[in-house]
């Protein structure tokens, strides 16, 4: 999901600069806010986390290829402000040290990667747990884990398709677009369907386990605002 | 040192003029490096020859082994697999290479992506070799980089080790009792050691902010960590090298 330098146009990496630049501004004004002292140690450690969790050294995931993208576990765990701002981190030092997608084309990256689960995932998210929270025999933690691996998914196949209407606009690889659709929304669909069971299963052990760090818990429900 | 000193193991340590240079010029200076490197337009491959010198240049005056370099271009290489699709998905005209219809423009994007990679790496391989990870995140707040994100940034990089080997602990321990991820179906045993490994993160995390807590962090780092201004003639030197990268990169676009 990283693009590489050159993948598309300039325009259109210019665009998503702009438009990574916007959101994150309003992300870090919203988490400024809200940042307690406890939570800037919390997020840095959830961003080491995600670097460990998304190191292509460690095996970790179905087979050799995919691993956690995790944009929506980090919203689901941090909130929709701090979420975007710790996959940013991530992502800029995946960038400038293992050359895991290009620098022109970062801003692309960090919308796809970062906003999209602020965005799309977090009000599915919202929803799903208040639609689930009515149902009989689905406990509230259940539910609430339920709605995040369906959030995950849906914020991984947007992603995708995403990326492909970015490649529709400005792709310049040289490969045409029903290919680059049918392999990226193809495998993406796989991909959605591990990470929406994995953050399913995480949210569920850590609701279990400390339901104080998750940010989503049915508890906090009242408190919450889609972005 | 200290148990968890990030970086290190990339660090070469030696009194050289880059060594020396204010951790900002050097940070400023190699992102705007890989800029111009990435912003080099498709089809053009003679700007690359000339990347490679400045590189060159710079790593013979900070007297690092070339060898060391090179060796840490291995961790692209799982990123850099799927470029070897590009030849075979890419739009006619083919050119017949060993009997295989290879598409000249798919190979010609397969190859820039993994130099503009390569020199990405390159130039950050320069920059971690010549200055300790926490100069780098304090250059990064000289450059007016919000703070919530080099607070963060700061953290993630002097907690990876740390995590790193508990995720390793973790799965001995999950080895030992038979567990062994490779399929689908044994997502529980994967989703088991995330939460697990969360959890473990989290409570360090909590503890972290507690001693911090303690000794006064109000959200920033105190000034005198966060280094000097540079002179003028540390940025310019520092500056020349994007400066003169980016030469050729305009003449890449302009010829």
């Amino acid at each position: 999901m990283h693009i590489p330098d050159g993948f598309v146009t300039a325009p259109l990496a210019a665009t998503g600069a702009a438009v990574a630049v916007a959101g994150l501004a309003v992300c870090t004004r919203q988490a400024g806010k809200q940042s307690t002292e406890r939570q800037v140690p919390l997020a840095g450690l959830a961003a080491a986390f995600f670097l460990v969790l998304q190191a292509p050294i460690i095996p970790i995931s179905v087979g050799t290829s995919g691993h956690l993208l995790g944009g929506t576990l980090a919203v689901a765990l941090l909130g929709p402000w701090f979420g975007p701002v710790v996959i940013t981190v991530v992502t800029v030092v995946q960038t400038l040290f293992t050359g895991a997608g290009g620098l022109s084309v970062l801003g692309v990256n960090l919308v796809n990667l970062a906003l999209v689960p602020a965005v799309v995932g977090y009000p599915v998210l919202l929803g799903l747990r208040r639609l689930l929270a009515g149902v009989r025999g689905c406990g509230t933690h259940a539910g609430t884990a339920i709605a995040c691996g369906v959030a995950a998914s849906v914020s991984v196949v947007t992603a995708s398709v995403l990326f492909t209407a970015e490649y529709a606009v400005g792709g310049a690889a040289g490969v045409p677009l029903r290919t680059v659709a049918v392999s990226t929304i193809g495998v993406y669909a796989v991909v959605a369907v591990f990470e929406g069971i994995v953050t399913a299963l995480v949210i569920r052990a850590l609701l279990a386990l400390r339901a104080d760090l998750v940010q989503v818990a049915p508890e906090h429900q009242d408190t919450e605002q889609a972005p | 040192m200290s148990a968890h000193d990030p970086g290190a193991e990339l660090l070469i340590p030696a009194d050289t003029p880059v060594h020396r240079l204010a951790p900002q010029c050097k940070v400023a200076a190699t992102f705007l490096f890989v800029l111009a490197v990435a912003l080099t337009p498709g089809g053009v491959f003679w700007p690359y020859a000339w990347y490679l010198v400045l590189v060159a240049v710079v790593a013979a005056v900070a007297q690092l082994p070339p060898l060391m370099l090179l060796r840490r271009l291995v961790v692209e290489v799982p990123f850099l697999l799927f470029v070897l699709a590009l030849p075979f998905l890419g739009e006619p005209p083919d050119v017949d290479v060993l009997g295989l219809g290879l598409s000249v423009v798919g190979l010609q994007a397969a190859t820039a992506i993994a130099l503009k990679a390569t020199f990405g790496l390159l130039a950050t391989g320069v920059l971690a070799a010549t200055t300790p990870l926490p100069e780098i995140i304090a250059g990064l707040e000289r450059l007016r980089v919000p703070p919530l994100f080099t607070a963060v940034a700061g953290f993630m990089v002097r907690y990876t080790e740390v995590l790193l080997s508990e995720l390793g602990r973790l799965r001995t321990a999950r080895a030992c009792r038979g567990g062994d991820t490779r399929w689908l179906w044994q997502a529980r045993d994967i989703a088991g050691t995330v939460g697990a490994l969360f959890v473990r993160s989290f409570e360090r995390g909590e503890r972290v902010a507690l001693a911090m807590a303690s000794r006064g962090y109000t959200g920033t780092m105190p000034d005198a960590l966060s280094g000097t201004a540079a002179g003028r003639q540390a940025w310019a030197g520092a500056l020349a090298v994007p400066l003169l990268a980016a030469l050729a990169t305009v003449g890449a676009v302009v010829l």
